[in-house]
């Protein structure tokens, strides 16, 4: 299989999936993050963005997660695909 | 457990615990018949909470904890709950979950699971998950966790016996439970196996410490606070564990994948989803909710409803209750003459303690009697978070927390709360800096000042069916500045004495709800009104009496207060106020529920009028005693900027444990206060001679 090229997280747009592939480096981001749910193989939807453009709504794991451009930037996925709505 | 000799029965205690926003507060009060604040958002509960329940022949000592998502505690809230369940020792955990994201609340039943077995699960709110189609199978689940599971739906009170039932049976005994294993791969369990060998005897939770030991970070704190001897056999096998784990860089995040799923695994083996788009309608409300073209005007459009539905629902009880106080007077006068009692007892008592206590209800209570109950429906409703994510942009851009912006809502209902409320915030600066700009949401013992103020000067020229749209619009004008001043004065902060940059936000969108109309409205109508009736015999009563002395008590011809109001006129005549104003925000410090009340008096003590009725009269007492637009103006904006009172500041020196920066939080907001109305004071005069 070709391996797919990587792309931060907030590169995703409105109804638009994603696999998690790494976690940001940040411990304590990252152990929320876990906390909720979110590690490498998780499915993650964009289901919303803020008014201002910044933050994004999340959805993965039956809970719907706001994360700034800051944080998201530092997740990366693999396969990106749209939902059909 | 512990036994009281006195009464014969046992008495055990347990701890509520779980996901934020999940109910527990609601079980709480549903089991112990208490009231602690609900909300639908994370974060409404930071502080522990105690009640007690008797079941059979025993009492519970019940924990209400502040929501978390981990046991890794970020913030102090969270902190309070990690302790309560890691050192706490209590003889039963209730983990309280959310039926409808069981997914991720499992992450946190397993963390606790493996600290202690002694525990009870409660699926709480069903009946949405039920709605959404979502079909869990507590036997089952059961099963796979090994400790038991009870449905229930604690707004409605549904399946709470079985719950106590359960907890008792955990408690004592009776029930059996077994601990779960997660299996985090060979290597961390021969490390762990080498700790527990060497753990002492009689220990509790081998496993569970063993585990902990193998982060590196706070080991020796986890092992003082557990009472465990730092013995050399334990220290060789520590450095054992060290040796087998050495290629492994984060153990505690090994640990947290191998949790996330094997929540995984469970949900998918108990959880049937009959609806696959069960959050179809959630997502089409959040579409108009936060999109880039509804999501502000809506926010304003709900803020101007909440409003002008304050201003019109106060009205008619305001008037009732200023007439009815009216004739109170008129009769106590009538009395006092039959009794021919003296000119100036009869002033102090009727005026003064009568009249203010008078214009706290008649002015001040309606509004807030309105506005309270509607705040507590938005919030019951899941819209403030909504709101946070609306703003959050700016409030990065101001270098502060996300969750601000929800400090600085529960601001508008009472900044001591806001401040209490900075708890939910991670970074020691960023919690700072919400707790110093709480003050400048306009809280709801404010609100009816402004109400008062705008309804009798600024908008009493337009004709009726339109004021209260033109008085809302207005209030909602100073909502925006409020705001703005708070975000800027963030960004001031944030440049310079609490320099940093904005941490992570990670913020959690829950479910739209249906608030329960009638039991919402008349909760919080029931306990504001008895509350601030309270607040206004405490204060208002001995301030009436205080003041009308003063003002009553002449010397040289002059009374007392109007040597005080005359002494700081020329400085209050500057940011656009007048003396008597300025006394009485200084003398409304212990609540600022009777800064108008109290300016009132003193106007009214020195003119001929005693009382007023309407708006109309209000206006005239102030047009008088030579308010104009600019002073209304300015009145306003010292209403929104200065001092917190006294509850807000005594609420910040519990929270910092800082003189230096209480002091900082008085002056702060007061200093704003008296630039801006020295610039509007100012510019409004310099204008006004150009034109
Ligand atoms: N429909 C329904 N709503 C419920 C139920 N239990 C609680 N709620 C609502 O859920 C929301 C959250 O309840 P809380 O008791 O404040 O939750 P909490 O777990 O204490 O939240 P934090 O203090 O933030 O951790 C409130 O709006 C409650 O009215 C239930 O069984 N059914
Ligand atoms: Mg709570």
């Amino acid at each position: 299989m070709r391996a797919t090229p990587l792309i931060p997280l907030d590169a995703l747009d409105t109804g638009e999936c994603g696999t998690i592939c790494t976690l940001p480096d940040n411990p304590e981001l990252r152990r929320r993050l876990t906390a909720l749910g979110l590690i490498p193989g998780t499915k993650i939807t964009v289901v919303n963005i803020s008014p201002a453009g910044d933050p994004k709504a999340y959805f993965f794991r039956g809970s719907l997660i706001a994360l700034r451009h800051k944080d998201a930037q530092k997740i990366l996925i693999k396969n990106r695909w749209a939902v059909e709505q | 457990m512990s036994i009281d000799t006195k009464k014969q029965y046992r008495i055990f205690s347990a701890v509520l615990a779980g996901n934020p926003n999940v109910g527990k507060s609601t079980v709480f009060n549903a089991l112990t018949g208490m009231k602690q604040h609900t909300g639908n958002w994370p974060g409404k509960t930071v502080v522990t909470a105690e009640g007690h329940f008797r079941y059979k022949d025993s009492e519970f000592v019940l924990t209400d904890l502040p929501g978390t998502y981990s046991l890794n505690a970020d913030s102090p809230d969270e902190e309070a709950a990690k302790e309560a369940i890691l050192y706490g020792h209590p003889d039963c955990i209730i983990v309280v979950a959310d039926a409808s994201s069981l997914e991720r609340n499992l992450n946190l039943i397993l963390h606790i699971l493996e600290i202690s077995s002694k525990a009870v699960v409660c699926l709480n709110l069903i009946d949405e998950a039920h709605k959404k189609k979502i079909i869990p199978d507590s036997r089952k689940l059961s099963l796979m966790l090994g400790v038991p599971v009870i449905t229930a739906a604690a707004r409605s009170g549904k399946g709470l016996d079985k719950l106590t039932a359960a907890a008792y049976g955990v408690a004592c005994g009776s029930i059996k439970t077994t601990e779960v294993k997660n299996n985090y791969g060979t290597d961390t369990e021969t490390a762990a196996d080498t700790i527990i060998n060497a753990l002492p005897e009689g220990l509790n939770s081998k496993r569970f410490i063993s585990l902990e030991l193998l982060n590196k970070q706070n080991r020796t704190e986890f092992l003082e606070k557990n009472n465990i001897l730092f013995t050399p056999e334990l220290k060789n096998a520590i450095e054992k564990a060290d040796k087998i784990l050495s290629e492994y860089d984060d153990i505690e995040y090994i640990r947290s994948q191998t949790i996330v799923k094997r929540s995984e695994e469970i949900y998918n083996a108990c959880v049937y989803l009959e609806n696959k788009s069960y959050n179809k309608r959630d997502r089409s409300i959040d579409k108009i909710m936060t999109s880039k073209r509804t999501g502000i005007p809506i926010m304003l459009l709900l803020l101007a409803i909440v409003f002008y539905i304050t201003i019109v629902g106060a009205n008619y009880p305001s008037q009732w209750l200023a007439q009815l106080f009216v004739l109170v007077e008129d009769k106590l006068r009538e009395l006092f003459s039959m009794w021919n009692a003296n000119e100036f007892i009869s002033r102090i008592f009727i005026d003064g303690m009568v009249g203010t206590l008078g214009s706290v209800v008649s002015v001040m209570l309606p509004p807030m009697a309105v506005f309270f109950p509607l705040f507590s429906l938005l919030e019951d409703s899941g819209y403030l978070p909504r709101v946070a994510f609306n703003l959050d942009k700016y409030f990065y851009r101001s270098g502060t927390h996300g969750k601000q912006a929800l400090t600085m809502m529960m601001g508008f209902g009472c900044n001591a709360c806001g401040i209490t409320g900075c708890r939910i915030i991670e970074t020691e600066r960023e919690r700072r800096i919400a707790a110093l700009t709480n003050n400048f949401s306009p809280c709801n013992g404010r609100f009816p000042t402004l109400i008062a103020i705008i309804s009798a000067f600024l908008v009493c020229g337009i004709p009726s069916p339109l004021r209260s749209f033109a008085g809302a619009a207005m209030l909602v004008g100073v909502i925006i500045l409020s705001i703005f001043i708070s975000l800027a004065i963030s960004k001031l902060l944030s440049l310079t004495i609490l320099k940093g940059e904005p941490s992570s936000l990670v913020l959690e969108l829950p479910p739209y709800r249906r608030p329960q109309f009638f039991r919402t409205i008349v909760r919080s109508l029931a306990d504001k009104t008895l509350s601030v009736l309270g607040r206004a015999v405490i204060v208002a009563i001995p301030a009436g009496i205080i003041i009308s002395l003063l003002a009553n008590t002449f010397i040289s011809g002059k009374s007392i207060i109007s040597y005080v109001t005359n002494f700081i006129d020329p400085f209050a005549q500057i940011i656009g106020l007048d003396g008597v104003l300025l006394t009485a925000f200084i003398l409304g410090f212990p609540a600022n529920e009777i800064v108008l009340p109290i300016a009132l008096m003193i106007y009214l003590s020195n003119g001929t009028m005693t009382d007023y009725e309407s708006l109309e009269q209000l206006h005239s007492i102030l047009t008088a005693n030579g308010w104009t637009t600019i002073t209304a103006i300015c009145a306003m904006i010292f209403t929104v900027m200065h001092f917190p009172c006294s509850t807000a500041c005594l609420t910040f020196y519990k929270e910092t444990k800082s003189i230096k920066w209480t002091i900082a939080a008085f002056l702060l907001p007061t200093l704003c206060g008296i630039i801006c109305c020295l610039l509007v004071n100012t510019i409004c005069h310099c204008l006004m001679i150009l034109l």
